[in-house]
């Protein structure tokens, strides 16, 4: 048989990558820069944007991984090539958003206090490019999922330094953000109280409540439909359907303090579509337990309690954090639509946006949402594989 | 075994079968809205207009299922396209981040997808599209690949062992095995997007969610309900529609 | 016929085959046989080009089959593996017609077909005809698959360790079956297997490999009286090698015409253990032998078991 052909080409995911990167980086537009908060803005390229940062070495160097990024797919794999490709991916994600602060920077010093400059299209493919760069050269090297997020933390931490040492100020979000800083906080803990108001009952409901059906067929059989059915009505509707019932009820009994609108419906249904998560991974979790093993927990002297307690408890919390983890970032998501009803929290930000065609304020609102999400899906997943190396289970 | 009192049954029971109620239900709330204006008056006395006329709530009802139909008409081609190339050998390579993306993608709150939307493609139906068909792709792609994976090596060995080529692997033995984990997928997808689509009145798009969305400026709670009902509806049918489905799927299985 | 030249697959960094020569002859039972790693699947997956040699040639009467379009040799032959792999969506009688279906047979054609093979392999069609998989033991869905594998009428089965995950009596069942749907239709069949009493049952001619050689290639009585080396006498067992002798050879080939014996004769097809075994019975050492007519044979003494 034939030797080999000789290939140039040994990474097509990178070179995928590297081709989205190139694209972005020469048709679309790095940068948007509006006169005012209102007009649209004109794109200003990569280049453009390079050429107008005073500190041009430094400028270059942002770029550096970038052009790591477009050689990789050349380049014969190996451990050390797979290294470099994520930190390359890192360095390039923080690069890119140092690049867009600096040269909005620069923009600002000739030009009006009312001036945005904002991301463009091309900028978020290349830092979803980067990102994924990343995280691709960490699956290469064999580690565990835990360093994905390693992948993303690093990335946060070096954007947060640029936003730290006010780098970022001259950006359209950050601009927005200075003006609406003590609602924006408000925002943010207001979001966090509607999850959290929820989570409570949910847990105090779902709990037990998915104890039982894992004892009780017949609970089981009449709980499920009935969450099956709550969990599939779209979200705004339920808040909708909540609004009048709770606004008669307030009429009724002004002293309890409940409302139609504001931040009662929205816990209320957040936590009915809170329930089924966590009923369902409870259950699962419960039945995941070997009968044996509770048969030999009896068997040893142990009271239903104890058994319970001692051997069900730890043997269901990874299927039950896994259930946690679903039904906390569903929350975050949906407290987010809450806000149409008046909760308050990063929702409104970002709804007060939308509906004045302010696309920063939009920014500023769903950004920080989806963040949210994926830091608390990312501190679950740590906690479930905590319990999981804690009991020696495996999670759904 | 067939005769004319099973025959009857059988009709029966397709009357009183829970697809059928809740088409019906939806069928006679989105053309008889309007019948019940005069119970929203009675329930709602200070409002001036208790029914939402601006549009109807048929044509609302088609364009949201346009929406939604479409987005998921889209992502099925592009995700089990997707799917299909990862589980082949010429695609390994590009499982890992396929996955990574369709997973992460997915801890992402579908109404700030949509929202994000805008500031990248501006207002309107299109951008709205964009942004359901996105989302929807997420659990397809998993599900697809998921479903092919799951296929018994042993099936696809003596598949191809007895001369079937790669096409008719895949559309005799792979897909119809892979079906049911397809389609609950697609369910998933569908029914998250019922919900992201009335929210994407905010942006520009014309659904079922214009009611709850004017009727939530204007303190109008007559409107909120009549569109809240309508798409909750509009989304229990579909579930039902899919629970039917999932059986015929795995008909072979219960035999 | 089936003419392996030289044949060589390396999966990097090891050699699975190494150089194979061999030919099967038209309606031959070949075995295969070797320890785990001894490169006999991969060698019989060539034949219908589930794996590609990476130097060599195989023929199938002569034809290179490098030239032929891979669907349309599988489809020529058949093929059985250990898992059976049946489509589970489909009824056993859709399942037998893959090929028929693939190769366009009118329907009337495959019905017929279907029948034949239920009857075959014996099933009963009432039970199994429009059965699904899930719903039969591992022994009846291994019928399915030589159904299914047969079903094309084809020149050359492959077979795979077909029977190695079943239970010991279903085994043996099946290996009967086998041998006769053998006899009948005289299909050449290349058969892989890592147990030598199965090998010996039903070979005409084993191939022994071990790490991608061919260390011997001959009929169960050559390899039983000649074993090439160590790797094949571990595989034949050293302990009862003599009694596996005694399986492969019949009474009538060492039956005499002289001598007196009484008792309830044994046919002269019957392997000499089982006349070993009916002396011991019996506590004699002589029994009457009878042809397959019925006729009286002769004499088989004790003594004539045992050749210097």
């Amino acid at each position: 048989m034939a030797a080999p052909r000789p290939t140039i080409l040994h990474n097509r995911v990178a070179l995928l990558l590297a081709a989205a990167v190139a694209a972005a980086a020469l048709t679309l537009p790095f940068l948007s820069f509006a006169p005012n908060r209102l007009l649209s803005g004109r794109g200003i390229p990569l280049a453009g944007a390079l050429a107008g940062v005073v500190d041009a070495p430094w400028g270059w160097a942002a770029l550096l991984p970038g052009a790591v990024i477009l050689a990789v797919p050349f380049l014969r794999p190996s451990r050390a090539v797979s290294a470099v490709y994520s930190a390359a991916g890192v360095l390039f994600a923080a690069g890119l958003v140092w690049l867009a602060g600096a040269h909005a920077a620069h923009l600002a010093a000739t030009s009006a206090p009312a001036a945005r400059t904002s991301f463009g299209a091309g900028f978020w493919v290349m830092e979803a490019a980067a990102l994924l760069a990343a995280m691709d050269g960490v699956r290469r090297l064999g580690l565990p999922p835990a360093w994905r997020i390693a992948v993303g933390g690093a990335t946060a931490a070096l954007v947060a330094a640029q936003l730290a040492a006010g780098h970022l100020d001259q950006l359209s979000i950050l601009k927005e953000y200075a003006n609406q800083r003590d609602v924006f906080a408000a925002a943010v803990l207001r979001h966090g109280l509607l999850v959290a108001g929820a989570l409570v009952p949910t847990l105090l409901i779902g709990v037990p409540l998915g104890v039982l059906a894992n004892r009780s067929f017949h609970v089981r059989r009449l709980v499920f439909p009935v969450l099956n059915v709550i969990q599939t009505i779209p979200s705004i509707a339920l808040f909708g359907l909540l609004m009048a019932p709770l606004s008669a009820l307030a009429g009724a009994l002004p002293g309890l303090g409940i409302s139609g609108v504001g931040p009662v419906p929205a816990v209320i249904a957040l936590t009915f579509y809170s329930l089924l998560p966590i009923v369902r991974n409870t259950v699962e979790g419960l039945d995941g337990v070997p009968p044996a093993v509770r048969e030999a927990a009896r068997g040893m002297g142990m009271t239903r309690r104890q058994v319970f307690l001692k051997v069900e408890v730890p043997l269901a919390l990874p299927v039950f954090l896994s259930g946690l983890r679903i039904t906390l970032v569903q929350a975050v998501g949906l407290a987010a639509v809450a806000a149409l009803i008046g909760a308050g929290g990063l929702g409104a930000i970002m709804f007060q946006g939308l509906f004045a065609n302010a696309l920063d304020l939009v920014l500023l609102g769903a950004v920080p949402v989806i963040l949210l999400a994926v830091a608390v899906d990312a501190a679950l997943k740590l906690a479930v594989s905590l319990a999981v190396s804690l009991t020696g289970r495996r999670a759904a | 075994m067939r005769g004319g009192v099973t025959r009857v049954r059988w009709r029966l029971d397709f009357l009183t079968d829970r697809l059928t109620l809740a088409v019906a239900a939806l069928v006679a709330l989105v053309l008889g809205m309007p019948l019940l204006k005069p119970l929203f008056a009675a329930l709602f006395p200070t409002l001036d207009r208790p029914l939402y006329e601006a549009d109807s709530f048929l044509a609302l009802t088609v364009d949201h299922l346009a929406l939604v139909g479409l987005s998921s008409l889209l992502a099925v081609l592009v995700g089990c396209s997707a799917g299909i190339f990862v589980t082949r050998r010429s695609g390994a390579e590009f499982r890992g981040i396929l996955e990574a993306v369709a997973t992460m993608g997915q801890t992402f709150p579908p109404v700030a997808v949509l929202a994000v939307a805008v500031p990248v493609m501006g207002f309107g139906a299109k951008p709205a599209l964009i942004a359901l068909t996105l989302y929807a792709l997420l659990p397809i792609v998993e599900n697809t690949v998921a479903g092919l994976e799951a296929v018994p090596g042993s099936v696809l060995e003596s598949a191809r062992g007895l001369g079937m080529s790669p096409a008719e692997v895949l559309f005799r033995a792979e897909l119809p095995l892979a079906a049911p984990v397809i389609l609950a997928g697609v369910r998933t997808a569908v029914i998250i997007n019922v919900g992201t689509a009335a929210i994407a009145s905010t942006v520009g798009a014309k659904t079922l969610g214009l009611p709850i969305i004017v009727g939530l400026n204007g303190s109008n709670q007559a409107y909120v309900i009549q569109g809240a009902v309508i798409v909750a509806a509009l989304a229990v049918v579909l579930d039902f529609g899919f629970d039917r489905l999932a059986a015929l799927s795995v008909r072979w299985r219960k035999a | 016929m089936i003419a392996f030249e030289g044949v060589t697959k390396r999966f990097e960094p090891w050699v699975a085959v190494d150089g194979v020569s061999l030919t099967v002859q038209a309606g031959e039972f070949c075995v295969l046989i070797g320890p785990s790693g001894s490169g006999k699947s991969t060698l019989m997956k060539m034949v219908n080009r589930l794996i590609v040699p990476d130097a060599g040639t195989i023929r199938i009467d002569g034809e290179d089959i490098a030239g032929l379009k891979p669907e349309e040799l599988r489809r020529r032959m058949g093929y059985v593996i250990q898992n059976v792999g049946l489509f589970p969506h489909w009824t056993v009688e859709r399942n037998i017609a893959t090929v028929p279906a693939l190769l366009g047979w009118p329907k009337a054609r495959v019905q017929d077909r279907v029948a034949e093979l239920l009857d075959l392999l014996k099933l009963d069609p009432r039970r199994f005809r429009d059965a699904y998989p899930h719903q039969l033991s591992g022994g009846q869905q291994q019928r399915v698959g030589v159904a299914r594998a047969l079903a094309a009428e084809p020149n050359i089965l492959l077979m795979d360790e077909p029977f190695s995950a079943l239970d010991p009596i279903t085994r043996g069942a099946l290996q009967a079956e086998m041998a006769a749907i053998h006899k009948a239709t005289r299909t050449t069949i290349v058969f892989v297997t890592h147990d030598m009493d199965e090998a010996l049952k039903l070979a005409n001619r084993i191939a022994v490999l071990d790490h991608g050689r061919l260390i011997q290639f001959g009929t169960p009585l050559d390899i039983l009286t000649n074993p090439a080396n160590d790797t094949v006498r571990d595989l034949i067992g050293r302990e009862d090698w003599g009694l596996k002798l005694l399986a492969v050879e019949t009474v009538g080939q060492r039956v005499r015409s002289d001598g007196e014996a009484f008792g309830q004769p044994v046919p002269g097809t019957a392997p000499l253990r089982q006349a070993l075994a009916e002396m011991v019975a019996r506590g004699t050492d002589r029994l009457p032998v009878v042809d397959e007519q019925g006729r009286p044979a002769g004499v088989l003494h004790l003594s004539d078991l045992v050749r210097p």
